[in-house]
């Protein structure tokens, strides 16, 4: 509880001096230490959705130091740092954080599609890996352009023909698809921006008439973007929201009385507080799932021992909500990736280069996952020097008043229509910033 | 028809969102016109009065004290918490600060925003509290004569009945009350105010509470609305060409200014956005308050000031 106030105090203090503020969580560190730092948003507007996300990242971090007492006898090190979903404080605790510790950052994680554009600029110069669970550039998959991205999960692109996929089975076929209309409701932001491409590909190919409308940060006033989904009347709306956003935009879908159960939301549109605030006005709403539920499962078990038990942790308000088991999945994976490092690089604290081996090596296997307690929250993946994403799935869940159902099983994103996109879009990438591609078929 | 019940259903909703801008503007020029401070901290205390509202409302509901009475009991902790507020800031901010200039005073105000932001989220924390103090459904108007009706929101409606009551009750204040004339005085000018024996300090803790209580009915409306967090302090940024397009100092003025930016934007996005990749609406405000810059720079109701040299 004194953790949790003074995480909060300190965020607060944040806001008052308008800078970013580092919070430690740990002592000072030691030689046999691993750092690993979390750009975090605890306050401001889209803090309702950043302090469960980085109260799962913590919490995990904290129940592998109490239960196996670190990776392979390293303990974890961890500083927040606010950064207010504010590209220009991310970059600022970036600069502040990344040579910390005895060999540097192991990661970094930044939950911010802006902050992870304006990194992926940083990170090839101090090669530092930057972990983005199922955000960021969808084309970052590549990693022979983008070798120190891991877009982990999924991507915007995964995201969207996934959401067009369910659309399909809701219409009884992908051909039912043909003159249908679908428009996107987003944020007009990099974030927002990113499932355009693979939208409008997929319209072209499947014949439905596909209409992007921009919503300005931070989305509370949106009455002029639902009269004219009010009279354009598509035959689905799509939410890539943030923060407020999405429970203004369900909000709004009431008064204009579009029906919920016709809107999909991303992955960052499908927790709790994103229908709460809207009250029995979000029954019937859907959103994707970055494949895992809400609820328990028994990494959950293993925290409430090793971490609640003893007083220890900070999220235990949050904890089995959406975006708390995202955090934990954000986390799971850089753990992962550290463990799968010290196989090759030794039991010891690992530089960033070294940790990218073990993004890049990490087999997560359905074993290996039900080993983690994390069995029925993720499907097996598995990274390589080519594919930086390591998953292509995703399930949908629809809000039913109270809480989460899922209504679907797996779906699968079609790779031979993003796979072009992802060639594409890295090969101008990588003309236009003067990059060679490396040669993932010599390195593995 | 149909394309003229689509531009009515726009215009009537964009008069309605104007109304509700109106009402967080009222809180600007209620300071500006009693002391010529520019109030930065508007947004912030609409967001302060909005958790302390909300959370005393949750905890009271939460031990079984009926709804009516918890939001009656919420209300009157909601305003003592902004009369605490405007005296913390008389006190140690304005005070301080007496016959300084009015940009001074301006950036005090700034500072006042951040510690109110900061203070009200340690306090009262930082999640999104549901506030359900009046109907968010909305109405279908004219249903015979337009195809599916004319969409008005019913809290947009609630919002014009409340402001257009603040309105009147602000007048009077100010018109025919002797507070309400020494409000003015302070605000020509505060040496000669104090030479004539009206107590700025004691003034300028009344007007600031009485823009706190604005803040509160503001957050009564923006909370149901959207919920209470923190993205109401981003309404004060709305209020700006509000005022600038209604002048400063008149009270009248803000609410034509919140028709003219609510009606304004809602049609350019609609209609205009479309031809040009949309969200537009955000700066489409500003572009009708330069205009009204350009020709009349103290908006259309503010008083023309004069100075001879």
């Amino acid at each position: 509880m004194l953790r949790k106030t003074l995480a909060v105090a300190t965020a607060a203090a944040a806001v008052l001096s308008g800078t970013a503020i580092v919070f430690s969580t740990g002592p000072a560190m030691a030689q046999n230490e691993q750092f690993i730092p979390r750009l975090v948003y605890r306050t401001g507007a889209y803090a309702p959705n950043g302090i469960p996300f980085a109260n799962g990242a913590a919490d995990y971090i904290t129940m592998i130091n109490e239960r196996d007492g670190g990776i392979g006898g390293v303990k974890l090190i961890m500083e927040e740092c606010e950064t207010g979903y504010a590209t220009d404080k991310g970059v600022e605790c970036y600069e502040r954080l990344k040579g910390k510790g005895p060999t540097g950052a192991a990661y970094f994680s930044p939950l911010s599609t802006g902050i992870t554009f304006a990194l992926t600029e940083k990170v090839p110069g101090d090669k530092i890996p930057l972990l983005t669970t199922g955000y960021g550039r969808s084309e970052s998959r590549n990693g022979a352009v983008f070798p120190w991205n891991f877009i982990a999960v999924g991507s915007y692109w995964t995201a969207a023909d996934i959401a067009i996929q369910h659309v399909a089975k809701e219409l009884g076929g992908i051909d039912n698809l043909k003159g249908k209309k679908i428009s996107l409701v987003y944020h007009d932001s990099p974030y927002g921006k990113e499932p355009i491409p693979a939208l409008e590909a997929r319209a072209k190919l499947n014949g439905f008439t596909f209409k992007a409308i921009p919503v300005t940060h931070p989305g509370v006033e949106q009455k002029s973007q639902w009269l004219a989904i009010r009279q354009d009347r598509p035959d689905y709306v799509l939410l890539w929201g943030w923060g407020v956003m999405n429970s203004t935009s369900i909000k709004e879908a009431a008064a204009v009385a579009y029906p919920r159960d016709k809107i999909i939301g991303v992955w960052w549109s499908g927790a709790e507080p994103d229908v709460t605030p809207a009250g029995d006005q979000a029954t019937g709403y859907k959103a994707l799932m970055l494949q895992h539920p809400a609820g328990k499962f028994a990494v959950h078990g293993d925290i409430e021992k090793h971490v609640y038990a003893k007083g220890q942790g900070v999220g235990k308000d949050t904890n089995g909500q959406v975006l708390f088991n995202r955090g934990l999945i954000d986390s799971l994976i850089g753990v992962e990736a550290i463990r799968t490092a010290q196989e090759k690089f030794g039991k010891k604290p690992l530089t960033g280069e070294q940790v990218r081996w073990g993004f890049e090596n990490l087999n997560l296997t359905a074993a290996r996952i039900k080993e983690l307690g994390f069995e029925g929250m993720l499907a097996p993946m598995k990274f390589s020097c080519a594919d930086h994403q390591g998953a292509d799935q995703a399930r949908v869940h629809q809000w039913d008043g109270k809480e989460w159902k899922i209504i679907s099983d797996f779906y699968t994103a079609d790779r031979k229509i993003l796979d072009p996109m992802v060639a594409e879009y890295s090969a101008k990438y990588a003309a236009e910033k003067k990059i060679t591609p490396r040669d993932c078929a010599k390195e593995s | 028809m149909v394309v003229f019940g689509q531009f009515l259903e726009v215009l009537i909703g964009g008069l309605l969102a104007g109304v509700l801008y109106s009402l967080v503007a009222l809180g600007f020029v209620l300071i500006f016109k009693a002391s010529g401070v520019f109030n930065f901290a508007q947004g912030a205390m609409v967001l302060l009065a909005g958790l302390a509202l909300v959370r005393s409302l949750d905890f009271m509901v939460a031990r079984g004290i009926p709804t009516w009475a918890a939001i009656v009991l919420a209300l009157m902790f909601a305003a003592v918490v902004m009369a605490i507020t405007a005296a913390l800031i008389q006190k140690f901010v304005l005070g301080p600060l007496v016959n300084q200039d009015g940009l001074s005073l301006f950036m005090a105000t700034i500072g006042i925003t951040f510690v109110i932001e900061g203070a009200g989220q340690m306090i009262f924390g930082s999640d999104v509290y549901p506030l359900r103090l009046f109907p968010t459904d909305a109405w279908f108007v004219l249903g015979g004569i337009f195809d599916g009706g004319l969409l008005v929101s019913k809290i947009d409606v609630w919002g014009g009945l409340i402001a257009g009551a603040l309105v009147a009750v602000l007048a009077i204040f100010f018109q025919r009350t002797k507070t309400g004339r020494a409000l003015r005085a302070v605000a020509d000018d505060h040496a000669a105010a104090e030479s004539v024996g009206i107590p700025i300090t004691w003034i300028w803790f009344v007007v600031w509470l009485v823009a706190g209580l604005v803040a509160l009915t503001a957050a009564t409306v923006w909370g149901t609305k959207l919920g209470v967090q923190f993205s109401i302090v981003f309404l004060a940024l709305k209020a700006l060409p509000v005022l600038i397009i209604g002048g400063f100092t008149s009270v009248p003025g803000a609410i034509v200014g919140g028709l003219i930016v609510g009606a304004g934007e809602k049609i350019a996005e609609v209609y205009l956005g479309q031809l040009i990749g949309g969200g537009i609406e955000y700066w489409f405000a500003y572009v009708l308050a330069l205009a009204v810059l350009l020709v009349r720079p103290q908006g259309l109701f503010g008083e023309r000031i004069i100075e001879r040299i």
